[in-house]
């Protein structure tokens, strides 16, 4: 890689605008995310996190203002298009096949990236490569003895971890995590966060947390949003020590 | 990762070993399309009505790749089954004769229409979905009705004519190469429709059916997705139609009724969604009882038929065959 793609942003928003209505979300919002960075989104509630990585992978359309990613515009580009261009997402709340089993679940999200999803009258059964690349993947998250159970009948830490195995399948470039850590403990916190830095090693992640701990255990960098504007965005230990941020956001 | 060398032939894990078993067939499997042949050499059987048992469990077959695997409710099912009716009878009143390239045209036109109906409704779901299927099949059933210069209205079609299956096998008055033809027809487009749902595609029918906006995030086109199965559940509809046009070597407007549609839905609800073999195993019901109820009681057999629907609902919540696989995993556990 030249130094110039690697010095490119993966991800970069310019005077990026949103609004419901009458309700302005943010504005002027310009975001650039260096690649290979654990980036952190941390704000208070209704600050436009979810609403900016719903831009970001295109399931909102902006009101004005451009989204790059590796320095193709993809404003207006479909959330499939994405998927493909190699942004993957999470959700806050869960978001699963339910009544399906988690091996068939990541069987789903590897035929899709292989383009193997369409009509086919090939059974999974003989196509052991995306058996054998889903069952490891669960087996990473620690999900091998759960493969085969009927997904809703998981415990909700187990479920978590799904969610991620199934954004991770897509082998993403950029990989955006909407809370991950939400409702687990600060152990399965912990624990989830470990194994995110072990199997996202290549992956550019920009994650949104709540869990200070965590943000400054795992952050390569942090933006701090409020009020719909980016406050500020330097290393976790800066922002700690920011006095803009600890009077919006920490409180102190 | 492990770096000792591994044997040649390895065991297969439980990830393949449980795929491995979802495309197997099962012993419940065999005997079922065992019995409907065995039923052909049975002296004195009622053929012609175990050959309509097929065509109706072929169509509800086909409304369960809608509505069971991908979630989407029709009420307007039986516009495919009559486009493949009516095209089945053109063929057939216009020299087209042969009756396997026949049926496979009906089927090709009813797909069709099946994929431009996706296409417009892929952005509509839930009950304004049943309203637009109902709404399409009721356009479809007054043009059919009305245009009677060119489709006979009410006394349907006449002079179909159907040359020999393959040049040999003459539809009989006893109905025996209608039985079979028909049952090599539903059997085949049974292995198709098996085949899909057993590939990746099948599981993504799946995903889509349990969660829309995750599939999106996986990078699947749902507009796309919607378009096919509603080709192919369209394309499979239109072959049942085509069959009963052929065995029957008459077409009239029942073909594409509301009250077709409301009967193949039914019957798919009893018999189970999502198993392929709930269409088939409700139209075994339906349609016995129907023959029986109408002999006891000609005038008010849809009485009972309701009656069995609520009983189904009411007490096998998913259906006879689901509730039955059920029963079948108890008894092995214990």
């Amino acid at each position: 890689m030249t130094n110039r793609a690697a010095a490119q942003p993966v991800l970069e928003t310019r005077d990026l605008h949103m609004a419901f209505g009458g309700l302005v979300v943010f504005e002027n919002l310009n975001f650039a995310l260096r690649r290979g960075e654990r980036h952190a989104i941390i704000g208070p509630n209704g600050a436009g996190k979810t609403t900016f990585v719903s831009v970001v992978t295109g399931l909102l359309q902006p009101t004005a203002g451009e989204v790059l990613f590796n320095g193709a515009e993809i404003t207006r580009a479909s959330p499939q298009q994405r998927v493909k261009a190699g942004i993957a997402r999470t959700f806050q709340i869960n978001s699963l096949f339910k009544a399906l089993n988690p091996l068939a679940s990541i069987v789903i999200a590897l035929a899709e990236r292989e383009g193997r999803g369409g009509v086919s009258l090939r059974s999974v059964a003989k196509q052991p490569a995306l058996i054998d690349e889903a069952s490891a993947l669960l087996a990473k998250f620690g999900l091998a003895d759960d493969a085969l159970k009927v997904t809703e009948t998981l415990p909700y830490g187990k479920q978590r971890l799904l969610e991620v195995a199934l954004a991770l399948a897509l082998r993403p470039q950029l990989l955006l995590l909407d809370e991950p850590a939400a409702g687990l403990s600060t152990e399965q916190g912990h624990q989830l966060f470990r194994q995110l830095a072990v199997l996202t090693a290549d992956t550019t992640v920009l994650f949104i947390e709540h869990d200070m701990n965590l943000v400054f255990h795992y952050a390569d960098r942090v933006s701090v949003f409020a009020a719909g504007a980016l406050v500020v965005q330097d290393t976790p230990n800066h922002v700690r020590n920011h006095p803009r941020v600890r009077e919006v956001y920490l409180g102190v | 990762m492990s770096s000792l060398s591994e044997p040649s032939v390895q065991a297969p894990t439980p990830g393949q070993r449980y795929f491995a078993s979802v495309a197997r067939w099962g012993p419940g499997e065999i005997i079922f399309w065992a019995a409907l042949l065995a039923v052909f050499f049975i002296p004195g059987a009622n053929l012609p009505l175990y050959g309509q048992i097929l065509i109706w469990g072929l169509f509800a077959m086909s409304l369960d790749l809608l509505l069971g695997y991908r979630g989407i409710p029709s009420l307007g099912h039986a516009a495919f089954f009559g486009i493949g009716a009516y095209m089945a009878g053109y063929l057939g009143k216009f020299g087209w004769t042969e009756p396997i390239s026949g049926l496979l045209l009906a089927s090709l036109a009813a797909g069709l229409v099946g994929w431009l109906t996706g296409r417009v409704i892929h952005r509509v779901s839930g009950i304004a979905l049943l309203m637009v299927t109902l709404g399409l099949n009721l356009i479809l059933y007054d043009i059919v009705h009305r245009q009677s210069d060119f489709t006979g209205g009410d006394d349907g079609l006449q002079g179909i004519i159907i040359a020999p299956v393959l040049g040999l096998f003459r539809f009989d008055i006893y109905g025996r190469t209608a039985y079979l033809y028909a049952l090599a027809s539903a059997f085949a487009l049974f292995l198709v429709a098996r085949a899909l749902v057993k590939s990746p595609f099948g599981l993504a029918l799946l995903g889509a059916r349990e969660n829309p906006r995750r599939m999106i995030t996986l990078g699947t086109p749902i507009d796309r997705d919607v378009s096919t199965v509603f080709a192919i559940a369209a394309a499979m509809a239109g072959a049942a139609g085509a069959l009963l046009t052929q065995t029957t070597q008459f077409v009239s407007p029942a073909t594409l009724s509301f009250q077709r549609s409301a009967d193949v839905l039914v019957i798919l609800i009893i018999g189970g969604t999502g198993r392929l073999y709930g269409g088939f195993v409700g139209a075994i019901l339906f349609l016995l009882l129907r023959e029986w109820l109408a002999e006891l009681s000609p005038v008010y057999w849809y009485f009972w038929i309701g009656l069995l629907l609520i009983i189904v609902v009411a007490f096998f919540r998913r259906g006879i065959v689901p509730s039955a696989e059920t029963l079948v995993q108890r008894l092995r556990g214990q």
